[in-house]
């Protein structure tokens, strides 16, 4: 396939490791003293697991699953809030499709939806919003989630609606921004992370120097990567040679796509429609301060928190996560999946207990379908 | 075979009515103009009583096999829903050796739909019948109102005959088999992915419904033990070697780089997320074959036509029982699993 099968080709894959085996061994790091690199996006995650790097990288590197999805890190909270909205009368919730399965604590929105909730499926925000153009008589929901590779359509959708003064639209936003956790993570005192490897489609749109704090005041290298397996390979190699180095700075290695600027249009779009909240809850990390995003006052007709009166700003909120779920532990990098007492017993894909069993982007998930400590037992 | 002549009664309405379930002259009409016509089961019975000479052979079985099939839209590139209600049976039949001989057909037909949808998809099924070489001999409808169904839903049932001394199970299946397939993967699924319309994604991408009896009797032909065969049907190769894996006991390993599959499919699953493992096919046959034997079934696969794009993919081995494990096409490893629930689009 065009643009793809170059950046899979197994023969250069094969050059990559062999440099990146090299490096590591000039680091000094061995299986018992390993480096540990943060891939903070679920897409990386998930390639990882897919195309088997975890077992063809040297046993001195250690791949630490960031927070980086977005499903995964939606608190039950924010779920069951969804969820609310969505079982009143006369109202249609429309999500992308991997985050019906997410459990809340009464139930996901899989099971509100066979218990007779009006939830549907879509591909992109304007769907939900051509929905709603065509319900008249209905309130149309968009539950809008992710980092900034979605945020700016929900903007564009909102601007869109206003221009169109579609009153029977909102969006219940849960948009999330990806410096916030990392500058959280590295504030945590159990922090043993020497390096990440950044998500390239975020940075497509905020471009890199957002970053730029990781290098300047934690002293950690970055490098912003492209999804394909010779994407990642080369950047976590240009990680290992800024610490073999002692460098610390910020790269691009997904120049192609990714211009250090990011954007200007959905910057400017999303600096229109949203303001950053004080605080937003993630699953297994808690409240991050400025994390989230909340949609301006001038646009408060297509807030869902403010039409349905739920949310932020109602009053206590009851949050944490399910008894004995460990999901936080595993995306600070404290343990691997398999070390959570409920990895494949209490919580499996089929009956998810936390959010990373959920999508296939999450650490567990991908770890217990693809291989991990399963591989491991059968090789 | 002996048909009564009967008036021709034709139906006039545009659209089904609830009074076309309502177990008068509406319904014969409906019954007799749209289906049995086109259909013409033997005799005018409710119950088909059927003969056939492979079934006096002594050690020769019986086969019976259903399946409904509710597919939406009802109609897409490469067929409809007509066409997998047939071939599904059909290949159900087909891939535990039987030759198949009889189907029945039953519609659940929602309120307002039309007349003609019915007519298309009642060509569609005597056309992959024809092809298949069965027939359908009997059935039924029933009309629900408006909202309580999904256009048409078909439930065929098939009868057919395993001759004797054949063998194909997947539990049949040993280390050091060899693992083919038929054609390329994941078309069907794609196909029906990209006509949905929901994501406005053009392609050229077509089902691959087909019926796969003839396929399996030309490899039988040159390969008497194959071991076991599978229809990679919904949840796609994943979960077809998954079951041969978990019923055989044994441990399957592929190569990422020998699976075929299109352009096009490559490119929706990259975009949606998807991983055309779990893609449903409807023509796609999954085959294991002894090792000697490979060569042979392959060549065999390859002179019919719903076989020309066969390869071998990979092979049971001992180590790893119930599991399937595939080398990735970096030469890292992976687990390839069953299906959970259904495969969703991601969000970015």
């Amino acid at each position: 396939m065009n643009y793809t099968d170059e950046f899979r080709d197994p023969v250069a894959a094969r050059g990559v490791l062999a440099a990146i085996e090299r490096v590591v061994d000039e680091i000094g790091a061995t299986k018992d003293k390993p480096l540990h690199i943060m891939e903070i996006c679920g897409g990386h995650t998930h390639a990882i697991f897919r195309y088997g790097l975890d077992k063809l990288t040297p046993p001195g590197l250690e791949f630490i699953h960031g927070p980086g999805c977005p499903v995964c890190v939606l608190p039950m909270s924010r779920i069951d809030e969804c969820v609310d909205i969505a079982e009143r009368p006369n109202v249609i919730m429309t999500t992308f499709g991997d985050a019906m399965r997410v459990p809340g604590r009464r139930k996901s929105m899989m099971q509100a939806k066979a218990d007779g909730a009006d939830i549907r499926m879509v591909y992109s925000q304007l769907d939900a919003l051509e929905l709603a153009r065509r319900n008249p008589g209905k309130e149309v929901v968009f539950f809008g989630l992710g980092f900034e590779t979605t945020t700016p359509s929900t903007a564009l959708t909102i601007l869109q609606a206003h221009a169109d003064r579609q009153s029977n639209f909102s969006i219940f936003c849960n948009h999330i921004t990806v410096p916030p956790p990392i500058k959280a993570l590295l504030d945590d005192p159990y922090m043993v992370l020497d390096g990440f490897v950044g998500p390239g489609h975020v940075s497509m749109v905020i471009g890199i120097r957002p970053y730029d704090f990781i290098a300047r005041d934690y002293k950690k290298p970055i490098v912003v990567a492209g999804f394909e397996p010779l994407d990642l390979l080369q950047s976590v190699l240009m990680v290992l040679e800024q610490i073999r180095d002692g460098r610390a700075e910020v790269e691009n290695q997904y120049a192609r796509v990714v211009p250090d600027e990011g954007n200007p249009v959905s910057i400017a779009a999303c600096n229109e429609v949203y303001q950053p909240r004080p605080s937003f809850e993630w699953r297994g990390l808690g409240e991050i301060d400025a994390s989230g995003l909340r949609i301006r006052d001038k646009y408060a007709a297509f807030d869902a928190e403010v039409k349905f009166e739920i949310g932020y700003g109602t009053g206590p909120r009851f949050t944490g996560e399910q008894d004995g779920c460990r999901c936080g532990d595993v995306m600070t990098g404290r343990i691997k999946p398999h070390a959570c007492p409920q990895f494949g017993k209490g919580c499996t894909p089929e009956m998810p207990l936390g959010a990373l069993m959920v999508s296939s982007e999450g650490a567990c998930a991908a770890y217990y379908q693809y291989g991990g400590l399963r591989l491991e037992a059968v090789e | 075979m002996n048909q009564t002549v009967r008036p021709e009664r034709r139906v006039l309405a545009q659209r089904v009515t609830l009074a076309h379930g309502g177990g008068g002259k509406a319904m014969r009409d409906l019954i007799e103009d749209v289906f049995t016509s086109v259909f013409a089961p033997p005799g005018m019975e409710d119950q088909a009583r059927l003969m056939d000479a492979s079934l006096l052979e002594p050690g020769a079985e019986l086969a019976f096999t259903t399946d409904s099939f509710v597919v939406s839209p009802m109609e897409f590139p490469g067929g409809d829903i007509g066409t997998i209600s047939v071939c599904g049976t059909v290949n159900d039949l087909a891939v535990g050796g039987a030759r198949p001989l009889w189907l029945s057909a039953a519609f659940i037909i929602e309120e307002g739909v039309e007349i003609t949808t019915l007519r298309q998809i009642a060509a569609s099924m005597q056309k992959s019948a024809l092809e298949a070489g069965v027939r359908i001999v009997t059935g039924d409808t029933k009309v629900v109102g408006k909202g309580s169904g999904d256009g048409v839903f078909v439930t065929t049932a098939g009868i057919g005959v395993i001759p004797p001394g054949r063998r194909m199970l997947a539990e049949s299946v040993r280390p050091g088999d060899i693992a083919l397939v038929s054609g390329v993967l994941g078309d069907h699924g794609a196909a029906i992915l990209a006509a949905r319309g929901d994501m406005d994604l053009t392609s050229d991408i077509r089902s691959d419904c087909q019926p796969l009896n003839h396929l399996i009797e030309a490899v039988l032909t040159a390969v008497p033990d194959i071991r076991a065969a599978r229809d990679a049907t919904r949840g796609g190769l994943a979960s077809a070697l998954n079951e041969v894996a978990y019923a055989a006991g044994v441990g399957i390993e592929i190569t990422e780089a020998d699976l075929p599959l299109r352009q096009e499919v490559r490119g929706i699953c990259e975009i949606l997320g998807l991983d055309p493992l779990y893609l449903a096919n409807e023509g796609t046959l999954v085959l294991f074959v002894p090792p000697d034997q490979a060569v042979s079934a392959l060549a065999a696969m390859k002179s019919v036509p719903a076989g020309r794009g066969a390869r071998v993919i990979g092979k049971a081995v001992t180590a790893h029982p119930g599991t399937v494990i595939m080398k990735t096409v970096l030469g890292g490893a992976r687990i390839v699993d069953m299906l959970v629930g259904e495969q969703l689009p991601r969000i970015c």
